[in-house]
């Protein structure tokens, strides 16, 4: 008797070890991949987020050597801002900053601490200010990359100098430019208002953010419709038999199709059959909405295959149309799953890459696209491109890009669990 | 006699290849309670849900055989199974409140059949229903809240009012008891008593007490064929069929 009592804790015994075993697995398995979260994340967060910050150098713009009497400016259009030769006014401005450099080559130097559109900021400057420029001013001029590099402290200065894009007279100025007190940080709005550029201090992610939200509003106004369309038909109207089965399966397989192949058939169909232009948004977004379309429709299946049936009965059974119980009470309730694939389908296409380097959008676009017939690039495809450049300031900006990437799609995932959460029908 | 509401004519229903009933005859008086008994799967739901049309819904089922409503075929070429179904109300097994409001709920009928011109007629006619149904003293103060908020008793009493809101002339109810406890089991009876005084009720129970205690004839089912239909009293004081005794006596079942 006492030995089957001492065998029975025994294997009692053995079972609750195994348990414990297997929690502690579960519970590995879960830090591991939190671990590597972590890590993706500091690493972009710690690369990417001196990005948002920019050197900005002081210069006393003497406006009294471009005119004589600086009330003049007010009169002027902007038209007449942008005659004004400027060049040559705007360097002497900038080696006003150390009057006593006689030597060309110094000179040189002393410019290209600033990025190259100095000129273009003080007609900026110029013409916002117009009507109450004073003798001289001061202006915030961008520096050039390398000084923002070596200011952010990205940039090893103990280098040999023909090993460094940065001389030693460039240190030697930013240091004294520094001790000065010229030289500030600020935040880089231009970097989250402006379209790419071949400076890394000038480039900034607006262009292809805009270029994201055009192509995410089409895969929208496109997908979303056909989708649940489509969805309801297959699920609530159409006759089970051999077709719908094919359908089925073709949409599951659609699914699993690899991203790029979409891109193909973009370029062979939506441009060049169909002649759209190429590098849009509303191109990538066609494309994008092929690649989400057997998302949402199998997300919106499952959940109206969740509503229960009971339901369509009690509308039939007090004489509504087929449509009218579907209509009225199953989408209804299937609706925030519905709503929640769509967003989960959107995030996919927010973050594809492939299909839109094949229909162009991997072009360089400079100007902020105004419509989706704009030729934009996105924030994917930014990262992509930023990350083959070898100038240190884009290293920051990929990183920052996709910082925003992920910013968004942080967004859009919580906003499926809110709207879940919210509209979701309680039994 | 009383006059006759529905008349069933050699019903033969097949869910694809199985047959499901067999030459089902029988016909049910007006204004009175037809109780249809017996064992599970023996097709008592399926005949029910013949009687509106239900089982158009499901795609491999099949009927044969003719079912007369107030002398009209229902499976006439010409009939609006829509237009049926506002003659035949049913209400279910399971509760199936929509998960809308109990205004909501009772409102739907009518609403998609133009019944009500006016919001007030509207109105009216949730307050009528729920108060045929028993519900709406209960309910009165919370008309917006959620239809499912309600109890299963509840529940059950604002899909009859849903069923009557549409003023229809039968009532079919499929073992609509079978989910509730016996206190709002024994209200959902006495709530019968008072409707058969305007409508025509098919009741399929898996309660004998209970169809002995609400109907006036009683059909038992059993394997797809209609075995035995009499008055209540014959069917449990005296059946003819040696089956029907076996099943009544709790033999099987």
């Amino acid at each position: 008797m006492t030995d089957r009592i001492e065998q029975r804790i025994n294997s009692l015994n053995k079972r609750l070890n195994s348990e414990k075993r297997f929690r502690i697995y579960c519970i590995g398995a879960m830090s591991f991949a939190l671990a590597w979260v972590l890590i993706l994340f500091l690493n972009i967060f710690s690369s990417g987020y001196s990005a948002f910050y920019r050197t900005v150098i002081q210069v006393d713009v003497p406006f009294l050597n471009l005119i004589e009497d600086t009330t003049q400016f007010s009169e002027m259009s902007s038209e007449d801002i942008n005659n004004l030769s400027m060049y040559s006014f705007s360097k002497k401005a900038i080696y006003g900053l150390f009057p006593d450099i006689e030597e060309k080559k110094d000179k040189k130097m002393l410019i290209r601490l600033f990025s190259i559109e100095f000129e273009q900021e003080i007609r900026e400057f110029l013409k916002s200010n117009k009507s109450n420029i004073n003798e001289t001013e001061t202006i915030y001029l961008t520096a050039s990359d390398d000084v923002d590099q070596v200011n952010k402290g990205n940039y090893p200065r103990d280098l040999d100098e023909d090993k460094r894009r940065i001389k030693d007279i460039q240190l030697l100025f930013f240091d004294e430019l520094v001790d000065r007190g010229l030289v500030s940080y600020e935040f880089n709005l231009p970097f989250l208002m402006r379209g790419d550029s071949r400076e890394p201090e000038l480039a900034g992610v607006g262009g292809s953010i805009v270029g994201s939200l055009f192509t995410i509003l089409v895969v929208l106004i496109l997908s979303f419709p056909i989708g649940i369309f489509a969805a309801i038909y297959l699920e609530e109207f159409a006759p089970k038999n051999r077709v719908t089965d094919f359908i089925e399966i073709n949409i599951n397989n659609l699914a699993a199709v690899p991203s790029i192949v979409f891109g193909l058939l973009g370029l062979g169909i939506i441009l060049n059959t169909f002649g759209l232009p190429r590098s849009t948004p509303l191109v990538g977004g066609i494309v994008l909405s092929l690649m989400t379309l057997p998302t949402i429709i199998i997300a919106t299946r499952a959940s109206l295959r969740a509503v229960p049936p009971s339901i369509r009965e009690g509308a039939l059974a007090v004489g509504a149309t087929k449509m009218q119980a579907v209509m009225h009470h199953v989408v209804p309730v299937a609706m925030p799953g519905a709503l929640t694939g769509t967003i989960i389908g959107l995030a996919q296409a927010l973050g594809e890459t492939a299909p839109l380097l094949l229909i162009g959008m991997v072009a360089f676009v400079v100007d902020v696209p105004q419509t989706p017939l704009d030729a934009s690039a996105s924030l994917p495809v930014q990262v992509y491109l930023w990350s083959e450049s070898a100038e240190r300031g884009y290293v920051e900006k990929t990183s920052a890009t996709i910082m925003m990437l992920l910013g968004f799609l942080i967004l859009m995932n919580l906003a499926a669990v809110l709207i879940r959460r919210k509209f979701e029908t309680k039994w | 006699m009383k006059s006759i509401k529905i008349k069933a004519d050699n019903l033969n229903v097949y869910y694809g290849e199985k047959q499901a009933l067999f030459d089902v005859s029988m016909y049910m008086e007006e204004k009175q309670v037809t109780a249809l008994i017996g064992p599970s799967g023996c097709g008592k739901s399926t005949f029910i849900r013949c009687l509106n049309r239900m089982n158009d819904v499901i795609d491999i089922c099949k009927v044969q055989g003719k079912i007369e409503i107030d002398g009209n075929d229902i499976y006439a070429p010409d009939m609006q199974v829509e237009q049926l179904r506002e003659r035949v109300g049913m209400v279910f097994q399971k509760p199936n409140p929509f998960p809308k409001s109990i205004f909501e709920n009772v409102a739907y009928g009518p609403r998609i059949h133009g019944i009500a011109e006016h919001k007030s007629d509207l109105e009216e006619i949730v307050v009528t229903s729920l108060k045929k149904a028993a519900l709406f003293d209960e309910v009165k103060d919370r008309l917006s809240d959620s239809g499912t908020s309600l109890s299963g008793g509840q529940q059950q009493r604002l899909c009859i009012a849903r069923a009557i809101s549409v003023n229809p002339d039968i009532i079919l109810m499929d073992e609509p008891c079978s989910a509730l406890d016996p206190i709002a089991t024994a209200r959902i009876e006495e709530l019968m008593g008072d409707l058969k005084t305007e409508y025509t009720i098919i009741i399929v129970t898996h309660s004998m007490q209970q169809a002995a205690r609400v109907s006036s004839r009683t059909g038992f089912f059993h394997l797809g064929k209609l075995v035995e239909v009499d008055k209540t009293e014959a069917i449990f004081s005296n059946p003819s069929d040696q089956r029907t005794q076996d099943y009544i006596t709790g033999r099987f079942g």
